[in-house]
């Protein structure tokens, strides 16, 4: 990876042009003839540049990005698995991509709709799914409107209140929050499970739910889930899951099974659909048989993230019912190996199997010495972009101050978990040797470590806001 | 084990690492999983596919859906996409990777966002944009969050009848359920009605308005006066925008808009049944700390160079948690990259040409529809851009049918009677004329 | 070690307080300024608003971190001390001389639940 410095106003030249289109009519009136009042006195700033200067130019920011396809991207909770070539070429057919979201006699969509609806239904142990919704955190949004309008239409308005654990990814309280419900929070025991005695006390008349993560994000097995879903059901609540951690349960546990009758999918991660730096994503959102009335809940303006769609329901046909039961358990061996591999270097809180990720608690010699300060969490994740990996996910979940989340995904082999591992020794090896080669890191990527505090106490938010233009 | 393509491991493989963990097979590694969760049937899926059928299974879907001449918008327009842009958003290294978390390692997403967001800033005339939202209508929810989350004390936010029914309805859903009164801005003559505006404002409450700049029946909307009203009342304005259509109209800033919202699908983004699109939020510099999602900023690395990161980042779920300013976490990066790309190589020139040939295009079907004399004009001097309503003789299923049947998409019912047509610079007058013709005979 | 000052009054949640008459000047601990780390913005309430004891009043922000401000006492904010908020830096080079806001108190004796120096110190070392 090069540094390449430009911004694409930069290239800018009076009069450039990049677009091919056809001629205006000459003797025909066009914009012109809209009222003054009604027109922007100045045209945008937008670039003038050549259609080989937008290539180049995208190409060579490109080229200062690490993707799945670029190496190895253990970044916990996201399930960066391998994104098939063929999902692409599925999603960009014309016939699919010309189609207008109000049209109505399109049965070939009408399939892809249903097909994708009975096979995750098949996989997790729901009855139906809605896929308006566009993301992880939108699903949820969307989950728990359903919950309420459940609880309203049995004339149970008090319920007003949700219970989210400690150890929830942030998106939960906030959801929580954006659909009107106050959140309770139930703590997390010693071994990283939801503490069912500091629950008991919680359920009444006014919790509308709880919201759970299964593996949680310790990426271990909620195993008292039964007795969970008995205590919240019994109080008159609902349960939701938490689709984020969904990878290792594939082909092995339903939800549905496990009493939920809420939840979401990620079809960005589970689905291996790509996250494309940050979306689109597609938060279908799946329910037991008694919800079903409520999926309509109107959340996005057509139908959902249709062109993610079609790449999940590629990738699900191409599974198969054979390949599927092996999908998560291939996920959580990989998890496993790399923590066995490496407790003796980094702090394991909880030494218990995983699933498809876990966390270290930082390093176990971090180099500090007298006059020095050891190496955190922050320095081994910025030192491993140095050796051609993604970072894991840091400082997350909050319940451990060093937390190092790992998740490898069933899409990695072996030797490059060997790799990864081996380069986490050398870290550690490094840390406990001179922490300053960590703190310093990382030395070969296209920038350094840049000021993150005068970018938030000095926002430069847009091209103007740094140019004397 | 049979290999499968996207599962590295062989049998080897799994034995050496079953044997590091100390286990004896897979089973084990769920030991801690009661019985009862297991699940131990069949899981109702077809077998496995090999790539080709696939590809064929997909092949055979699309040739079930008739493939129509869209002559239809109503927040979905079906703009020309140059052939750069799939080409460059399908490069692995934006399309396979994730939220730009390591910056060091995304400056190429991070610098495409920051020029994203200064695109959005130049054609709305906001001071800053985040880095996208799910898409338009979601967009225009959150902006009635945040203009009520300002507000502090109010509770009410007034919607013009004239915005498109979905975003009305996604309004309207985030509303129900954050307990958020939702009060509608009357229609009169196709525009929002500025004293049924001020009447609401009159009735007090009011946290802000959400108003179009060109509306559900094509026209653009003189919107003069209204944000004088609401700033009186110490209430906020959000105008939600045609993104295309502002290289030619007047910027929500112009107007004296607080807040600026809309879906970029215009901007070159393909139909494809409704998404994924991308949504995008724009405000004035004082409501900064109270926008959504996420933003990037500019700063230096250790050795000052330029560099991009993600920032102010403390108003985020991940940060405050369900204090957050909105539960957002991903958006729709790569369609932001999508946009940024088309309007790089559109610039200022080719963007207002495309408004140009929608326009000609749009008002010469128009004219020629109303000499069939089989439709009437509804609205009286509404100055409409690439879609326009008409009032239809003939019964609107009849319509449709018959341009369905001709292979046109038009012809939307806006309300009891009324049908709308849409034109954009990938109809040609070929087109035009043959559509006219269908509508034309009597039926 | 974090510096603590003699004679002012100390909240729960890390806020100073010094009375002038019945204004009380609020600010925040430097213990609670280390803690964050770097501050990058200080969200302040408007003068004229009411705040409340025990209750938030605005928030201190880093790059990684979020932490609301809680009001030791109940009154009108009186004054708001825009040093801080246009250059958040102030409460990390000395978070006792950059203080936040001023609050007329509508009730003074809520000073007597509020620790001293020494509880204070006490309470930091727990």
């Amino acid at each position: 990876m090069n540094y390449y410095d430009k911004l694409i106003f930069e290239l800018s030249k009076q009069g450039r042009t990049g677009y091919s289109l056809p001629q205006t009519c000459s003797k025909c009136k066009g914009t012109e003839a809209i009222p003054a009042g009604l027109l922007r006195t100045k045209a945008p700033e937008l670039p003038q540049v050549s259609e080989v200067d937008v290539v180049r130019h995208y190409t060579n920011l490109s080229q200062m990005n690490f993707g799945v396809d670029t190496g190895f991207y253990p970044l916990g909770s996201c399930t960066m698995k391998y994104n098939p070539k063929i999902n692409e070429e599925i999603a960009a057919m014309p016939a699919f991509g010309g189609i207008h979201p109000l049209q109505k006699d399109v049965p070939g969509i009408d399939a892809v709709y249903e097909g994708l609806d009975h096979a995750l239904a098949a996989i997790t142990g729901m009855k139906h799914f809605t896929f308006k919704p566009c993301a992880g955190a939108h699903g949820e949004l969307t989950g728990l409107m359903i919950i309420r309008e459940y609880h309203m239409s049995r004339g149970d308005c008090k319920r007003t209140r949700i219970i989210v654990p400690d150890s929830a990814h942030g998106t939960n309280p906030a959801s929580a929050a954006v659909c009107g419900l106050d959140v309770v929070v139930v703590k997390s025991n010693a071994n990283g499970l939801v503490d069912v005695e500091d629950l008991k006390p919680l359920l009444d008349d006014t919790i509308a739910g709880i919201m759970m993560t299964n593996p949680n994000t310790l990426g271990l097995f909620e195993k008292d889930i039964k007795e969970i879903a008995q205590l919240v059901h019994a109080a008159g609540g609902l349960l939701y899951y938490d689709g984020a951690n969904m990878n290792p349960l594939i082909g092995t546990v339903r939800p549905g099974d496990m009493g939920f009758d809420v939840m979401h999918l990620n079809l960005h991660k589970s689905f291996s659909t790509p996250h494309g730096g940050g979306g689109p994503g597609s938060g279908p959102v799946g329910v037991c048989d008694k919800l079903v009335p409520f999926l309509g809940v109107n959340v996005s303006g057509f139908n959902g993230n249709f062109g993610v769609m079609l790449r999940a329901y590629a990738y699900i046909l191409m599974l198969g019912r054979e390949n599927v039961k092996l999908c998560g358990k291939l996920a959580t061996l990989g998890a496993n190996y790399i923590k066995e591999s490496l407790k003796d270097c980094y702090k394991l809180p909880i030494p218990t199997v995983c699933k498809h990720e876990f966390v270290f608690d930082g390093l176990i010699n971090d180099g500090a010495c007298e006059g020095k300060e050891g190496a955190a969490t922050l320095d081994v994740a910025k030192r491993l972009l140095d050796f051609g990996f993604h970072a894991p996910t840091i400082y997350f979940p909050l319940l451990f101050h060093q937390a190092i989340m790992i998740e490898p995904t069933e899409t990695e082999s072996k030797e490059t978990l060997d790799e990864f591992i081996e380069v986490m020794r050398k870290i550690a090896a490094e840390a406990a040797q001179d922490p300053d080669i960590l703190h310093n890191a990382p030395h070969n990527t296209p920038i350094s470590r840049p000021d993150e505090t005068s970018a938030a106490r000095n926002p430069i938010l847009k091209y103007w806001d740094a140019c004397d233009c | 084990m049979a290999g499968f393509h996207y599962f590295p491991h062989t049998d080897s493989d799994i034995r050496a690492m079953l044997d590091r963990i100390g286990v004896k097979s897979l089973d084990d590694l769920y030991a801690d999983v009661p019985q009862d969760c297991l699940y131990k049937g069949e899981y109702d899926l077809p077998d496995a596919m090999t790539e080709q059928q696939v590809r064929d299974f997909f092949e055979g879907l699309a040739a079930k859906n008739p493939k129509l001449k869209v002559f239809a918008g109503a927040g979905a327009y079906d703009h020309y996409t140059p052939a750069v842009i799939p080409y460059i958003t399908q490069r692995s290294e934006f399309i396979t990777a994730y939220t730009p978390y390591q910056c060091e390692i995304s400056q190429g997403t991070l610098r495409y966002i920051f020029e994203y967001q200064s695109m959005i800033c130049t054609l709305t005339g906001m001071d800053v944009s985040n880095a996208s939202m799910y898409d338009g209508p979601t967009a225009a929810a959150e902006s009635m969050r945040m203009m009520v989350a300002q507000a502090k004390k109010r509770n009410t936010v007034l919607v013009s009848n004239t915005l498109l029914p979905q975003v009305r309805g996604v309004i309207a859903t985030y509303a129900k359920y954050a307990g958020i009164t939702i009060k509608e801005i009357a229609q009169e003559n196709g525009q929002t009605s500025k004293s049924s505006l001020e009447q609401l404002i009159a009735q007090g409450d009011v946290a802000g308005a959400i108003v179009p700049s060109v509306n559900r029946f094509g026209i653009i909307e003189n919107l003069e006066g209204m944000a004088d009203a609401l700033h009186a009342d110490k209430a906020l304005l959000t105008v939600y925008c045609d993104p295309s259509a502002l290289a030619v109209v007047k910027t929500p800033a112009e107007w004296g808009a607080d807040v600026a919202v809309g879906d970029g699908q215009p901007l070159g983004i393909p139909l494809c049944y409704g998404g994924p699109y991308v949504g995008f939020m724009a405000c004035k510099q004082d409501y900064m700390r109270k926008l959504p999602g996420r933003i990037v900023g500019q700063t230096t690395d250790k050795e000052g160079r330029r560099s991009f990161v993600l920032t102010l980042q403390a108003r985020e779920q991940h940060i405050r948690r369900e204090k957050a300013t909105s539960n957002i976490c991903s958006n729709e990066s790569l369609m932001a990259l999508w946009v940024t790309v088309y309007l790089s190589l559109m610039g200022p020139e080719g963007l207002k040409q495309v408004n140009d040939l929608c326009y000609q295009r749009a008002h010469y079907l128009y004219d020629k529809l109303l000499a069939t004399r089989q439709f009437e004009p509804v609205f009286k001097d509404a100055v409409f851009l690439k879609e326009f309503v008409l009032k239809s003789k003939v019964p609107v299923a009849q319509v449709q049918k018959k341009l369905a049947d001709a292979g046109f998409f038009g012809a939307l019912e806006t309300e009891d009677g009324y049908v709308s047509f849409c034109v954009t610079e990938k109809r040609s007058y070929a087109d035009i004329d043959l559509l006219v013709e269908l509508l034309a005979i009597s039926y | 070690m974090s510096k603590i000052i003699e004679g002012l009054k100390y909240s729960d949640t890390h806020e100073w307080v010094k009375t002038e008459g019945d204004i009380a000047v609020i600010g925040v601990t430097d213990f609670a300024q280390k803690e964050m780390g770097e501050i990058t913005y200080v969200d302040c309430p408007d003068v004229d608003d009411e705040v409340e004891k025990g209750t938030e009043f605005g928030a201190l922000e880093s790059v990684k971190a979020a932490s609301d401000l809680f009001s030791p006492v109940s009154g009108t904010v009186v004054e708001v001390n825009d040093a801080v908020v246009d250059d958040p830096k102030l409460v990390n080079d000395d978070a006792f001389e950059n203080w936040i806001i001023k609050v007329q108190m509508s009730d003074a004796s809520e000073l007597d639940d509020l620790m001293d120096a020494s509880a204070y110190k006490a309470f930091i070392k727990e």
